[in-house]
């Protein structure tokens, strides 16, 4: 349709998304597109060299961002996108890698990769997009499930502590750690400009919208009403102690900058360490003469 | 692809007394690999050791992963970094490997991973020898796919047979597997390292047309895509899903098929170019011995004992196991009386030789089921049964 | 409206992809100068697409692009026909 393309040509997110790809898969109301969006406004006001920039995503809805934001994009094995993204880091040191996926990929089945890349402090941003559940599969109860919620392999009520994200990216050694609702669209957009440009190991969790599923499975409504639910008990608290950060069901919603640190990078340790060793024998790896 | 020269900072030229995983890991050095994410597990921890001690002045990144499962994803990016990249296990790892494997098939990312075979299955023999893994290179991962698998004899073939696997993988963008075991891996040898000029690497086909014209996964006359790296500004995608040329995931049934098919016969249809093998005395052999690794050593004395008792033995000792030489087993089932495969397995490969022979020739195997090496007495004892 | 002199507000025209909105209901809801309403036609969908009732309201705040999950929304700043003004869509 004629009309279709030079929508596309105009939009000004063309060169950011591969417009040939979309409408994308993500349900009415969910908010992964509001964070894509939020990112892609990231970039381009970072003016950060585009060509330098990867994605890696894993499995999952979230996990489809990698198809869709026109980068040299990776979408990788269920919960493997940050040891990927450390290849990719370590391979290339001039690029700028983001872990693009959900809480399901990162804190479930790779939750020992992200704890291992925050303590080793990888230069990696890694954008978590919250929805409390495994969505892609059917909404399954996931480690960010709250207290009581309702999830398809919690048909009574979850039962299970969930995590604090925050609390463990903290305690895992990231230097940069934030918390915002897919609501805070501008405040996302600060905080993912902040960690582009921040050296270490930089988490952003963003508690969005899923409708078809979490939303649905415990009456809340559709992607409005969940805006409101963030609207009306989000809560922003700057540094905050990550300690007080849980999110019970339909609880408060303390969000913000809590960690904000400078700390050697992997590298930079890697560097440091070995020439103290061995001397003028050693060349640094990845820093340009 | 390009034919390149050896880095000399790599390669240790030199006459050296070396255990097979230190082979490796010269080998690794010598073909240019710079990136190795590994975990540590017997017998194969010192690969890994001998490679974080060295790369620091080769110039290149050692990392410990937190398990084998990030070491692979770990390979899988840093070989679309443009680095050639590998990393050594042994049997439990290497079970945790595959899904990621498959990743790297279907991304047809070149990468190399060494088995260090020991005892299985589960936790087994951690310090003895196995060849328990054959079957598990091949077919480990879900799905259809092909890789090449390699089987060196010694600490010198090691070290040769570790660039050959670079090469071929780089070729081929297949993960390549090394599959040695523990008693290669801790048996200390002579191994002579040549001067850097004349060890030959080969590099992937990288990508030199317009930007904008580049499709990640469209066949070449050769049948292998162009290769480019992250960071060159070619903003592609690639993925574990189901892919059209543009690398694009395409969820139907003729996708499927066009995808499979060509990562199955881009290794089966240039097999002939990958295969090899060693033969001795088949041409007027009554019996051939199949072996492979450290069991071909092995057969050396008990095929010299069957040769004293007069019984017409040859021996075929394969140094690509996959893919597997279904050409040469098949011409040699036509004018033998049998195959003997003596392997530290209980029915691996024998079960290839089989199905090759179609018929026409039986495999009788030698079993042994791990933790150390045939008693030659054995081999000579299935070869003598075979010969009557 | 003329502030300090030379300062005007912006202006923004919305461009809406009709049919490939899915009708959240965001940009409705958080436009803050209520410039846009859920339309009583249906897209290819079967949802109802927002309608810009009020173009004159439009400040290019631009939170309606951003919140939507679909990218079917985008706004141009009004190019100004006086002086003082660069006129550039994207700032």
């Amino acid at each position: 349709m004629k009309a279709e393309e030079r929508f596309e040509e105009k939009n000004p997110m063309e060169g950011f998304l591969r417009m040939d790809r979309i409408p994308h898969i993500w349900c009415p109301g969910c908010g992964i597109g509001v964070v894509v969006s939020s990112f892609a406004e990231a970039l381009r006001k970072s003016k950060i060299d585009l060509d330098k920039v990867c994605i890696v995503s894993g499995i999952g809805c979230t996990g489809r961002v990698a198809g869709y934001v026109k980068l040299d994009s990776f979408h990788s094995t269920h919960g493997r996108a940050i040891p990927f993204a450390t290849g990719l880091k370590l391979g290339n040191p001039e690029l700028k890698l983001v872990v693009f996926s959900g809480d399901g990929d990162i804190f479930g089945i790779g939750g020992n990769h992200f704890i291992h890349a925050a303590r080793r402090n990888m230069d990696i941003l890694v954008i978590c997009v919250n929805n409390f559940n495994y969505a892609m599969t059917g909404g399954q109860v996931a480690a960010t499930t709250p207290l009581t919620a309702n999830a398809s392999t919690a048909p009574y009520g979850n039962f299970e502590y969930p995590f604090s994200l925050p609390y463990l990216a903290e305690a895992s050694g990231a230097t940069y750690v934030a918390r915002w609702t897919a609501l805070h669209l501008r405040r996302v957009t600060m905080s993912i400009q902040e960690a582009l440009v921040k050296r270490g190991f930089s988490f952003i969790e963003v508690i969005t919208p899923c409708v078809t599923l979490y939303a649905r499975r415990n009456r809340l409504g559709d992607g409005l009403n969940l805006m409101k639910y963030y609207y009306e008990k989000s809560e922003i608290q700057h540094g905050a102690d990550t300690r007080t950060l849980d999110i019970s069901y339909q609880g408060k919603l303390i969000v913000g900058k809590f960690v904000d640190i400078q700390k050697p990078t992997f590298l930079d340790c890697m560097n440091e360490h070995l020439a103290k060793a061995l001397g003028e024998k050693y060349k640094p790896y990845g820093v340009k003469p | 692809m390009k034919k390149v020269k050896a880095d000399p900072k790599g390669v240790l030229t030199g006459a050296h007394y070396l255990d097979g995983d230190f082979a490796i890991a010269e080998g690794a050095l010598a073909a240019g690999c710079r990136f190795f994410a590994g975990y540590p597990i017997t017998p194969s921890t010192e690969t890994a050791e001998r490679f974080a001690e060295r790369i620091p002045h080769v110039g290149g990144v050692f990392i410990q992963m937190e398990d084998e499962i990030a070491s692979v994803a770990a390979l899988i990016g840093a070989s679309w970094a443009g680095k050639k990249a590998m990393t050594v296990t042994s049997g439990p790892g290497f079970s945790l490997m595959m899904e990621n494997i498959g990743l790297a098939c279907m991304m047809e990312a070149p990468l190399v991973i060494a088995n260090v075979q020991r005892g299985g299955p589960s936790t087994g023999l951690p310090t003895l020898t196995g060849q328990q893994d054959m079957m598990q290179v091949r077919w480990g991962s879900h799905g259809d796919y092909e890789i090449i698998a390699l089987c060196p004899d010694s600490p010198q073939e090691c070290f040769n047979l570790v660039i050959d696997a670079f090469n071929l993988s780089e070729i081929y963008r297949v993960p390549t597997f090394i599959m040695t075991d523990e008693c290669v891996g801790h048996m200390n040898e002579k191994v002579v390292i040549p001067p850097a000029e004349e060890i030959e690497l080969v590099e992937r086909k990288w990508y030199e047309g317009p930007k904008d014209k580049y499709l990640p996964y469209k066949p070449d006359k050769d049948m292998i895509p162009f290769m480019i790296k992250a960071g060159d500004g070619y903003r592609f995608h690639t993925t574990g899903l189901t892919h059209d040329e543009r690398g694009y995931p395409v969820i139907n049934a003729e996708c499927q098929n066009v995808c499979v098919r060509h990562l199955v016969d881009k290794i089966k249809k240039n097999a002939d170019k990958i295969i090899r093998y060693e033969e001795d005395a088949t041409d007027d052999a009554e019996i051939v011995v199949v072996s492979y690794g450290i069991t071909s050593r092995v057969t050396t004395r008990a095929v010299m004992q069957a040769r004293k008792a007069g019984i017409k033995v040859g021996t075929l000792r394969l140094i690509t196991v996959w893919p597997f030489p279904e050409k040469k087993i098949k011409e040699l089932a036509k004018k033998i009386k049998a195959f003997v495969v003596p392997e530290i397995n209980y029915g691996q490969m024998v079960i290839e030789v089989e199905r090759c022979a179609f018929g026409q020739a039986p495999a009788i195997h030698v079993p042994h089921c791990g933790g150390w090496v045939h008693n030659p007495n054995d081999i000579f004892k299935a070869i003598k049964e075979a010969a009557r | 409206m003329i502030y300090f002199g030379d300062l005007k507000a912006k202006k923004g025209k919305i461009h809406i992809n009709k049919d490939r909105c899915k009708g959240c209901g965001f940009c409705v809801e958080y436009c803050p100068k209520d410039v846009l309403e859920l339309s009583e036609e249906f897209n290819i969908k079967g949802y109802h697409p927002p309608l810009v009732r009020n173009e004159d309201a439009c400040c290019y705040c631009q939170l309606c692009e951003t919140i939507c999950p679909e990218f079917a929304l985008f706004v141009i700043l009004k190019k100004e026909e006086e002086e003082g003004e660069k006129g550039e869509s994207r700032p």
